[in-house]
């Protein structure tokens, strides 16, 4: 089966255990992290994942237990195809 | 190691989060050739049913790959076959209640605009095509959803002045009929010179002769992102200036090249074009306009303001140009006031005029678009205006349109709302002295020598 990768993407204030959170959502998915990388630049914190959702039917189940960490802590995860950005910044 | 750096990645977020990149409308066009009839009830069925059957999915798989892929699409359009050619000798109520039959289906599928309740009459007008041009103002009034364009003239045809004429008058007979909602109808009817059979952009869509049964058609949006990355640059020279721009149309466009090709793929419809025009709304920064001031214009329609747009609309289309593998539609930088919180505060602040709009229309893609005008506007002026953009068109061998909205009641100054993507925009006035006799005179202009090139 052909590998479908996705980004997930972390900003938002830094704070304990933003990458717990996240993580366990993607744990409880069977979703496998391949790559992250992180920043922090003035208090504020930004994350991205590169994980491999060849297995994950739909993104937007996924988006969805996003959503209450979002709101419990003020961040905002997204989950998009790794795709987009392949196109918009490799010819 | 990730394929894709992490500012790159940041870019992109920041592009869709912060600065409104988004995809402005997939258009699916439909050929509505096979539907034709003799019997009006027939015809009617047959276009409700293809419609509604061809276009089922559009929005859900529209709306999923938005949702995978983190970009807004924001309108799901359709196009069909530009309905005069199908009209047969139904009568003006069966036309208008074709119109009712194409609102219906829009609202079903649950598309936001569906375009091509149109005729093409740059050299002569048929039967079916007088029939749908009496139908028009009351059809636009008595529906949502249904755009309509008029092609009056072409750079091989010339000018169709005996149409220019009628449409000087639907015109106002349209936002008569409206005047209880500032004559919105007139907003969703657009007079063409040189029209393109591909556009996916309202009001303008049709679904043109040279298409096949069904496509689906892409037009970005971006002013916002085009804005945020000439701010990084504040004191480069032009043609880094132009560098920028192009840079950013390159992402902007592939951006929506991948998710057109993914929704028709899914569709199982073939994809057709993808249309590069940068296209404002009135979300804060998103504004063309702004971009021109950003360059280095005090007020939008100050001087210079020609040479700006030049350049952009250019660098839009190069960059553009290599992202995507077919490009179509209008593509080029579309300047309406309405939808445009830059260009309504040129006006209001007494920088842009029509004049200059009109010089505008000469170096961008379209023309006056959603320019409101007092409501006492006589029939010819607005013929007149059209007839100037025509020649525009005819002449410089491109696109040109007239999208304006003489609103009842209204005087110069005045602000008018339109309500969502349409926006709102102030009243302005024409020029006082008549061109009756112009008018009048009817015939054709005949076709310029630029068109003679075989």
């Amino acid at each position: 089966m052909e590998k479908k990768r996705a980004v997930v993407s972390v900003i938002g204030k830094d704070q304990v255990g933003i990458i717990a959170k996240v993580t366990n959502v993607l744990a409880d998915n069977q979703v496998n992290v391949l790559d992250i990388s992180q920043t922090i630049l003035q208090d504020f914190f930004t994350m991205m994942m590169l994980v491999d959702v060849s297995e994950i039917e739909s993104l937007e189940k996924l988006q969805e237990q996003f959503d209450p960490i979002n709101e419990d802590m003020g961040l905002k995860i997204n989950i998009q195809l790794e795709d987009l950005f392949k196109a918009m910044h490799r010819v | 190691m990730m394929n894709i750096a992490l500012s790159e990645m940041q870019e992109t977020i920041r592009m869709v989060q912060m600065e409104s990149l988004d995809i402005r409308t997939v258009t699916m066009g439909i050929s509505l050739r096979d539907c034709a009839d003799s019997d009006f009830e027939k015809m009617n069925k047959r276009v409700y049913e293809k419609i509604t059957s061809y276009a089922k999915n559009l929005t859900s798989v529209a709306e999923t790959a938005e949702k995978e892929f983190g970009i807004p699409i924001i309108n799901k359009r359709i196009s069909i076959t530009p309905i005069a050619e199908i009209l047969g000798d139904a009568t003006k109520e069966q036309a208008i209640e074709l119109a009712k039959t194409l609102d219906k289906a829009a609202k079903k599928l649950g598309v936001d605009f569906i375009g091509g309740y149109s005729a093409l009459v740059h050299k002569g007008i048929s039967k079916g095509e007088q029939t749908l041009l009496d139908a028009l103002p009351e059809a636009l009034s008595v529906t949502e959803r249904v755009c309509s364009s008029i092609s009056v003239a072409t750079t091989r045809t010339g000018i169709n002045m005996d149409a220019v004429q009628q449409m000087g008058l639907i015109i106002k007979e349209a936002a008569e009929r409206t005047k209880d909602a500032n004559g919105i109808a007139c907003a969703k009817l657009v007079v063409f010179c040189n029209p393109v059979e591909d556009n996916p952009f309202m009001a303008g869509a049709f679904h043109g002769a040279g298409e096949g049964e069904v496509v689906l058609n892409v037009g970005v949006s971006g002013p916002g992102v085009v804005l945020n990355a000439l701010r990084r640059y504040p004191d480069v020279d032009l043609g880094v200036v132009s560098e920028v721009i192009k840079k950013t149309a390159f992402k902007i466009t592939r951006a929506g090249e991948l998710i057109g090709r993914v929704v028709a793929e899914r569709l199982n419809v073939p994809f057709g074009i993808m249309d590069l025009s940068l296209a404002p709304t009135n979300a804060v920064n998103d504004s063309v306009a702004e971009i021109l001031e950003e360059i280095g214009l005090e007020r939008v329609g100050t001087h210079g303001t020609i040479a700006a747009l030049a350049l952009m609309n250019d660098a839009v289309k190069k960059g553009g140009a290599m992202a995507s593998s077919y490009v179509g539609g209008l593509s080029g930088a579309f300047i309406p006031v309405s939808e445009d919180n830059g260009m309504i505060r040129g006006i209001e602040e007494g920088a842009l005029t029509l004049s200059k709009l009109e010089a505008m229309t000469c170096v961008c893609s379209v023309g006056l678009d959603m320019i409101a005008v007092t409501g006492d506007v006589s029939p010819a002026s607005l013929s007149a205006m059209i007839a100037d953009e025509a020649a525009i068109g005819m002449i410089n061998k491109k696109t040109t349109a007239v999208r304006v909205i003489p609103v009842p009641g209204k005087k110069e100054g005045e602000m008018v709302e339109f309500g969502g993507l349409l926006g709102r925009a102030p009243v302005m006035g024409v020029n006082p002295f008549s061109s009756e006799k112009l008018i009048k005179r009817g015939g054709r202009i005949p076709a310029p020598l630029q068109a003679l090139i075989n």
